[in-house]
């Protein structure tokens, strides 16, 4: 379970998120939604530690943590990227095995069974010796999945998942997600498509540009 | 022809040594420029002023100055190299110069995903370098860096004025002896196959880094 509470995050003067409190149970998905510059983004960026918020607890499983420092290996929170962000110059499969080699200090073997794991339940079976350009936008963004399912988290959260995507690829993405819950991951997603939100969503929580509550 | 024989191993002696004088400068002053690149991105703004001074200094006046003043003006102060040094402490310190600088460009070219990405990943920022940043950094860097290696073979020839007896001088002292051009032919053809070959390995290099986009 994750729990916000009273966060607070200003940029200069401007107060984009205030006192902000929310849950996310265990297995639900939670959708931020809200117009282009609410701060969903930034509420997202806050949560997975690229941002460090004024003030606020946050806490996994009841035991606080900061995602802006924490740097252990528990309570990590996975991210897809909008633009997927996948590096250019490793193979799929080495895109999902560097870290946890590198960081969770996995061995080879382990660490490439545990991707051809996920690449099957992914679909992407066929495509881990490729290169990331050589894949579709739907295909980028299952090993972005892939990538952050590697690393275990404990929460899985997306930026805008459909907004890269063709618009037809909204269902497959609605059903991706919904699978990944079903295997028991929690989940926030951020996204401006109330409808993709609602399809998904245990939990809602809409922002509004300078009055988030 | 038979004159062509006689001199050449007096040339072949003298390309040799610029060859040494090249490989050296590359292996000292490509591993600094790294380092030095690094700095010029830190947020450590002392660090970067430090050494943007520095490459200032080092492109800002010329090489041959450079040399002339390590070799003739340092021993005024207590400070004495042997030629052979000297000439590589130059060459090396002023490479390093235009090398941080395309580093740089390089570094500064990666987009600020690429780091985020990894940092959610948990990567420390030394394997981010590492792993994600200079991998990438070198295939964009590789054509500019070819540039200045080419420029270096001819550079090179600049040693001649502290009296290193490099291709450019075994040429021209065969010239004043024997009064006759075809020294300065033949070492204009030995310049031109070291690009050449040079050349032919960059190709090489590049098209190794070609395997993704």
């Amino acid at each position: 379970m994750l729990e916000l509470k009273n966060i607070t995050k200003s940029f200069g003067d401007r107060t984009i998120i205030n006192k902000l409190s929310l849950t996310v149970k265990d297995g639900e998905i939670l959708s931020i939604v809200g117009p282009s510059g609410a701060g969903k983004t930034t509420l997202l960026r806050c949560i997975t530690g690229l941002e460090q918020v004024d003030s606020g607890d946050f806490l996994v499983d009841g035991k606080a943590f900061d995602p802006y420092t924490n740097r252990t290996n528990d309570s990590v929170i996975g991210v897809v990227f909008q633009n997927f962000e996948l590096f250019p110059h490793l193979t799929v499969r080495q895109n999902i095995t560097l870290a946890p080699t590198m960081v969770l200090k996995q061995s080879e073997s382990e660490a490439k069974a545990a991707a051809n794991k996920l690449l099957d339940r992914l679909n992407l079976g066929d495509h881990g010796e490729q290169y990331p350009y050589q894949l579709s936008g739907g295909q980028q963004q299952r090993v972005a999945i892939a990538r952050a399912l590697a690393m275990k988290p404990n929460v899985l959260c997306y930026d805008e998942p459909t907004s890269a995507l063709d618009p037809n690829l909204r269902q497959e993405v609605e059903k991706l997600i919904l699978g990944l819950k079903a295997d028991g991951m929690t989940q926030i997603v951020v996204s401006h498509d109330l409808t993709f939100a609602e399809n998904i969503a245990d939990e809602m929580l809409h922002v509004e540009p300078n009055q988030t509550k | 022809m038979h004159y062509i024989l006689e001199i050449l191993p007096s040339l072949l002696s003298g390309a040799g040594m610029t060859l040494q004088i090249f490989l050296w400068t590359l292996i000292g002053s490509l591993p600094l420029g790294l380092i030095l690149s690094l700095g010029l991105i830190s947020k450590i703004k002392p660090l970067q002023w430090l050494i943007n001074f520095y490459v200032w200094l080092m492109r800002g006046t010329p090489l041959l100055l450079q040399l002339i003043f390590v070799f003739y003006g340092l021993p005024l102060i207590g400070v004495v190299f042997p030629r052979y040094e000297a000439a590589l402490f130059a060459f090396i310190l002023n490479y390093a110069a235009y090398f941080a600088e395309i580093f740089r460009g390089g570094l500064q070219s990666i987009d600020n995903g690429q780091y985020e990405s990894a940092r959610v990943l948990r990567l420390s920022y030394s394997q981010t370098i590492r792993k994600i940043v200079i991998p990438q950094v070198v295939k964009i860097v590789i054509p500019s860096v070819g540039n200045e290696v080419i420029n270096l073979i001819k550079d090179s020839s600049l040693v001649y004025v502290i009296g290193i007896g490099d291709l450019l001088r075994a040429g021209n002292v065969a010239t004043a002896r024997d009064v006759t051009l075809v020294p300065l032919v033949l070492v204009a053809v030995l310049y031109l196959l070291l690009t050449a070959v040079t050349t032919f390995i960059l190709r090489k290099v590049e098209k190794r880094y070609s395997y993704w986009k």
